[in-house]
């Protein structure tokens, strides 16, 4: 499969990706390397992982990025309640210590988190570290052995290699400046916001019952607003749900109901200051222009 | 700038690597492997298509948002060197761990100096004369006269020294540690260390009869300090050096920066415990004392040669300023964007915030104080003692 085919595919599943990104995806794939998909919020890069597992059909394991995440709740965690009420009842039966002590450091007392289920598949999974510029430089720099190497040391069992190597994907929005170590260890990529035709086969994708008329100005419009000074422009998630909910309002035409237009600014605007700055006026004048 | 020549038919192996090298030049860092990884690549593509050889080449070698927008570029003035120019560019110091030891020789960044290729993006090109700094109504650089080089002993006095060390200690303390959220064994601890007690147990037949816990631990910060030292801050210079040295004295885990149209790092001058010899080490330092500011280039210079060695999200960044500036707030306003996505805490410390009807109003400080988490007075000593408890909540 070559690039062109990737993003073929990718497209069929209902994700436009620009070249740049499918040649980014294909390489890595090809090299066996992780991702790195860079961006504003909300212009598809955690679905650019969903995606991939769809397409290649496999499961998508997810690890959801916060500042303090550490090992227990990325790699493993030892059960310690079950150890402890097995040990209570070997003792009772007189067992001999070392049978204990293998028996409850066995895999079946581990508690697998994302990484070391990810690299433990039969079938290559698709690993998704999402928002890795939330997680702290520690976290980072132990991700680092397992990007390179694809496998995890426990003390007590020992190196545990991958059966498959998963395709990773790591997503940051730039809150944070990632290390230099951990961004040459992946194949990069910018994703910006789509250009109007892009936009446009996103949209019909997902709603292909959409009128090509009524597409056309929801882009337009969307894509209007994210230049105007806001605190959180829309993505195309937020895009998506502004068309259900005018589908949903059965409005064929935005510039018709100007009442209408501005109550379904919710969808498109998250934060009180910016449902401020854009006033019926200046939604009207928006909506005049995509028209 | 000359442009690459394939002056003989080489190999595409020597090629790439020609490529890397044009590349690293260039300021985006490239490895032997990435170059292995072309050639594996070039396998899987059109290697003929230039657009599909462009697009694989910017996925293996980019590795910032900075080097994708420019990478187009040198690829061009690389591989198609018959019409292009290569882009005025900024090579990127490697900024690995440059500790300066030497004892003799005075430790003197000097940075925006000769006017090599550091201040290639900078609008303003009176390189480093700074004295013309006249312009737009500045309160005070104006009627100052440009001491090119000053004595610094005369701002630094035993007796202030003695109480701004005690305040600077005060202070250090106040935001030394932040707490982790990580949890690392501890005594006294607040939550039970499961995995640990567990071990213990073990060896009384699974009785957990020792409680071993575990607490979030306070990690140091890192404490930088920047000083303005142009015109118009010369009446507070001492107050501030005093206040820096204090700081500084107290720990290794401390930087301080001095600036005015240049930036340089004084901490190893500072740190220097014979006070006659660390004055005459400043006063080596003291060319353009008390001339104009350029705080944003200044900053950006300093976001460019330091942030990678000395921060990190554990840091805190202390600027004291009066803002009044000459260079254009877009640069400001870049570099403490820049700045700040480092992660660090940023204060800015106003002298003129003591006056009494003083406003915020000048461009730079409207600029710089959404950025901001703390802004606040510092002319006098007292006025840093006051801190201390606005820092401690930080």
């Amino acid at each position: 499969m070559n690039w062109q085919d990737l993003q073929n595919k990718l497209s069929e599943h209902a994700y436009i990706a620009n070249q740049e990104l499918a040649m980014a995806l294909k390489i890595a794939l090809q090299l066996e390397r992780p991702i790195l998909l860079e961006g504003e919020a909300g212009v598809g890069k955690t679905q650019a992982a969903k995606t991939l597992s769809e397409l290649f059909d496999t499961e998508l394991i997810r690890l959801q990025c916060y500042e303090g995440l550490d090992s227990a709740a990325a790699i493993y965690e030892w059960n310690y309640q079950r150890q402890l009420l097995s040990i209570r009842a070997s003792v009772d039966t007189g067992s001999d210590l070392k049978d204990i002590e293998n028996r409850i450091f066995s895999r079946s007392y581990l508690m697998e988190r994302p990484l070391l289920r990810a690299i433990q598949q039969q079938k290559a999974p698709v690993l998704l570290i999402d928002e890795i510029d939330r997680a702290d430089e520690e976290f980072e720099a132990f991700l680092l052995e397992i990007l390179s190497d694809f496998q995890i040391t426990i003390p007590e069992i020992g190196t545990i290699s991958a059966t498959t190597k998963p395709m990773v994907v790591l997503t940051s929005n730039g809150t944070r400046n990632l290390s230099d170590a951990l961004r040459r260890r992946c194949i990069y990529n910018y994703v910006p916001y789509p250009d109007l035709r892009t936009e446009i086969a996103i949209l019909t994708k997902r709603y292909p019952r959409v009128s090509s008329h009524l597409a056309n100005q929801i882009v337009s419009f969307v894509q209007s607003l994210r230049k105007e000074d806001l605190e959180k422009k829309p993505g195309i998630a937020e895009m998506l749900d502004w068309t259900a909910a005018l589908s949903g309002l059965g409005i064929n035409d935005i510039t018709s109901d100007p009442e209408a237009l501005q109550a379904s600014l919710v969808c498109l605007l998250k934060t009180q200051s910016d449902l401020y700055s854009i006033p019926k006026e200046v939604s009207q004048r928006l909506a005049n222009g995509a028209a | 700038m000359a442009v690459t020549k394939f002056l003989y038919r080489t190999s595409i192996n020597h090629r790439i690597v020609d490529f890397c090298h044009h590349l690293r030049n260039n300021g985006i860092m490239t490895s032997p492997i990435d170059a292995a990884h072309c050639l594996n690549v070039l396998r899987v593509i059109n290697a003929n298509e230039h657009h599909e050889v462009r697009l694989a080449f910017k996925s293996i070698f980019v590795s910032n948002k900075d080097g994708f927008n420019r990478f187009d570029e040198l690829f061009d003035s690389f591989w198609f060197n018959e019409r292009k120019q290569r882009h005025e560019h900024e090579a990127i110091e490697n900024t690995g761990p440059k500790t300066v030891t030497n004892k003799n020789a005075p430790s003197i960044f000097e940075i925006n100096g000769s006017g090599k290729s550091d201040n290639i993006d900078l609008p303003d090109n009176d390189n480093d004369k700074e004295a013309n700094t006249s312009g737009k109504g500045r309160l005070i650089a104006a009627k100052t006269i440009n001491t090119m080089t000053t004595d610094m002993r005369e701002f630094i006095q035993a007796e202030d020294e003695s109480k701004a060390s005690e305040i600077a200690r005060r202070i250090a303390s106040a935001i030394r540690y932040k707490l982790s959220r990580r949890r690392k064994l501890s005594n006294r601890g607040n939550t039970l260390d499961m995995r640990r007690i567990m071990r213990k147990s073990i060896a009384t037949d699974g009785e957990p009869l020792k409680l071993l816990r575990k607490r979030k631990p306070e990690t140091p910060m890192h404490l930088v300090g920047l000083i303005d030292v142009s015109g118009s801050m010369q009446p507070y210079a001492r107050v501030f050096l005093s206040f820096i040295k204090g700081l500084i004295g107290n720990d290794l885990r401390t930087d301080a920066f001095l600036f005015h149209t240049k930036l340089m790092c004084v901490s190893d001058a500072l740190r220097d415990n014979n006070t006659l010899r660390a004055a005459n080490r400043l006063s080596m330092m003291a060319r353009g004392f008390g001339g104009g500011t350029k705080i944003g280039t200044c900053l950006n210079n300093f976001n460019k040669q330091f942030i990678g060695r000395i921060l990190g999200r554990k840091s805190l960044v202390i600027i004291m300023s009066d803002g009044y500036d000459t260079d254009d707030t877009a640069i400001l306003d870049s570099s403490l964007k820049h700045l700040k996505k480092s992660g660090c805490k940023l204060i800015w410390l106003n002298p003129l915030l003591g006056w009494k009807d003083y406003k915020p109003v000048n461009s730079s400080i409207i600029t710089a104080l959404p950025y901001l988490d703390l802004f606040a007075p510092c002319n006098t000593l007292q006025s840093l003692l006051v801190l201390e408890n606005e820092l401690r909540s930080l």
